[in-house]
């Protein structure tokens, strides 16, 4: 979905001139910072009220209803998912493939870019076309026939079959990016490798990786977050306990109907944490590949 | 005679003197991997649309009748018309929203109360993005719950229980309160992808127009609105993609329902794969929701090339 947040890195003159004249705030400046931080908080509204009812019992909650902290704050509803979702396998489970995907996405996609935008290998353009349409291609277009192959070759229901899957799927939007950024790489830079005597090889990892690094981090971090948010793929192929996700197990266990209130909150809350979390690690880098030109 | 030489052409790549055919090797792993798990299954689901299947045991063909079917399908088409709602709520709105958000951040919070709120504000407009959409759903399912839900109690404490309402359980209010719930997840995106963009435009053009005495709107239509031209384009693709292939909230917070009220392509398809194990039928939905998403990329494609041409 937002694919295409890294859009702007191959922008290179955003500089920001720096507006050194004192502004004044006007009435119409307090009344959009109002609006915008009413339309903030009501944006951060559910998962406030969902934070407040995640340390709330049933019958504070029965008693007193959504809206009001909690009276004895207890941690019984997330002790209680933490155990019966198997909460530490799941997590480990979306650490590790997503982790990996991220990795083999990235390696994939600067191969493929860089035979498509630097070797501009023949047929370049129907290849790029070609992956382009992988990328848009809806997931259950492709789930029946990748649901019989993985069951033939016994993958099914391991995190190896989501690593290979989620692997090809991001590196095809990630080809489609990077080919682009690489088919304007500075000409004087790979003739100077050229003429310092560098292989392709050379060329690759010593000169056109590190310039690209930003762009490339950037892969990786929505690769990382995209592959732990998907649900349709891993929902099909993952049944057992011991290798699904953590959205499956607050998914999974929603689906039983026994949950109340306030344990769905405290599932809710704790499948929420793991990605606050990377958000806050991860915003600058996001931040700096947005804003810093990828090839300066 | 023969003086003309056949000359086969080569090309060559961007490193000076390098043929291209030397790239191959770069990209062999990359289509390989390709072919297995996109072209191969892609082509597999058309070919699975001409046969009755249910998921095991033989495969019969059919012929064109599950695509006869769905032509006479009430359910199908019901899906697409809700594909066009869901399209309002994840592209529309958000995109006009997104619009006057990012300009304002941008243009007015950033210069007068400093980059660090207005980067705070952003962040939280965008955290709804960041959750794993399964996540989402369920929490906004958890806040809609009929007889206990915060939005019920809302209602109540502001003097309008006469509203309240089981929101996603009822036929009236299913599709706009998912509707709503996809508006909070998908308005981040926009204003990420905008305000990055509207990162280039030159103050100077602002200024120039304040000066001139443009007011905020004349400053948004004239200099805001044509500089991020690129990044709306892309915004409204993706989004649009995206809102077809709406999956994880219906299925979590509906499943299609009540009745047929909220059901879109894609979990139709699901439906039909893994539910009923139609496995023929679901392969003829999934194909024909690929079809339409490739014809608006093309269409759009060819328009987004016209704009561009036309800003050069």
């Amino acid at each position: 979905m937002s694919a295409t947040s890294i859009q702007p890195v191959s922008e290179s003159h955003s500089k920001r001139k720096n507006v050194k004249a004192k502004h004044i705030r006007t009435w119409g400046d307090w009344l959009a910072l109002i609006v915008l931080v009413a339309g903030a908080i009501v944006m951060l509204s559910p998962l406030v009220i969902l934070t407040m009812n995640a340390f709330k019992s049933i019958s504070d909650y029965n008693a007193t209803g959504p809206l009001t902290l909690p009276s004895h704050p207890t941690m019984s509803g997330i002790i209680l998912f933490w155990n019966n979702s198997r909460f530490p396998i799941k997590f480990l489970n979306s650490l590790v493939i997503s982790l990996v995907v991220a990795v083999l996405g990235v390696a994939l996609s600067v191969l493929n870019s860089f035979a498509l935008g630097i070797g501009r290998v023949k047929g370049n353009r129907w290849i790029v076309l070609l992956i382009m349409l992988a990328n848009m291609m809806p997931q259950e277009a492709l789930l029946y026939p990748l649901y019989t192959m993985f069951k033939k070759c016994g993958l099914y229901n391991t995190q190896l079959s989501m690593i290979i899957i989620f692997t090809v799927i991001q590196s095809a939007y990630g080809t489609y990016l990077l080919s682009a950024v690489y088919g304007t790489f500075p000409e004087a830079i790979l003739e100077a490798a050229t003429l310092d005597g560098a292989s392709r090889w050379q060329t690759l990892t010593r000169v056109v990786l590190p310039i690209s690094w930003s762009t490339i981090s950037v892969l990786f971090v929505f690769f990382f977050v995209w592959t732990w948010n998907e649900y349709m793929i891993p929902m099909a192929f993952l049944m057992d306990d011991s290798v699904q996700t953590v959205p499956l197990a607050l998914a999974t266990l929603q689906g039983q109907n026994t949950m109340d209130a306030t344990t769905l909150a405290s599932a809710s809350l704790l499948s929420v944490i793991p990605t606050i979390v990377f958000y806050i690690i991860f915003q600058r880098k996001l931040n700096q590949g947005i804003v810093a030109g990828a090839v300066k | 005679m023969s003086q003309r030489k056949k000359t086969k052409r080569v090309s060559y790549s961007r490193l000076p003197g390098d043929k291209s055919s030397k790239f191959i090797p770069y990209l062999l792993l990359g289509l390989i991997s390709l072919t297995v798990i996109i072209v191969v299954p892609a082509i597999w689901n058309v070919v699975l649309s001409f046969t009755r299947w249910r998921g095991v045991g033989p495969v019969r063909f059919i012929g064109g009748s599950n695509w006869a079917r769905l032509f006479r399908d009430e359910m199908f088409w019901k899906s697409f018309r809700n594909s066009f709602w869901i399209i309002v709520a994840i592209v529309i709105i958000p995109t006009i929203l997104g619009l006057l958000i990012s300009s304002l951040l941008t243009d007015v919070i950033q210069k007068k109360f400093g980059s660090k709120i207005a980067s705070l504000i952003r962040a939280l407009y965008y955290l709804p993005q960041l959750l794993p959409v399964a996540v989402a759903s369920i929490i906004m399912g958890w806040i809609f719950r009929p007889d206990d839900g915060a939005f019920n109690a809302l209602l109540t404490k502001i003097g309008l229980a006469s509203l309240q309402s089981n929101w996603l359980g009822s036929p009236k209010s299913a599709l706009p309160s998912l509707m709503a719930i996809l508006i909070w997840i998908q308005l981040g995106y926009p204003i990420v992808i905008f305000m990055s963009g509207l990162q280039r435009v030159d103050p100077e053009l602002y200024e120039a127009a304040g000066l001139d005495g443009a007011n905020w709107w004349q400053k948004f239509r004239v200099v805001t609105l044509p500089s991020i031209m690129p990044e709306l384009l892309v915004v409204i693709l993706t989004a649009t993609i995206g809102a077809l292939k709406t999956f994880g909230p219906v299925y979590l917070l509906t499943k299609g329902g009540p009745g047929t009220t909220t059901i879109v392509p894609s979990y139709y398809s699901y439906n039909q794969f893994f539910q009923i194990h139609q496995v023929g039928y679901g392969a003829a939905i999934s194909t024909s929701l690929t079809v339409v998403i490739i014809v608006f990329s093309v269409v759009f494609t060819i328009i987004q090339g016209h704009v561009e041409k036309n800003m050069d």
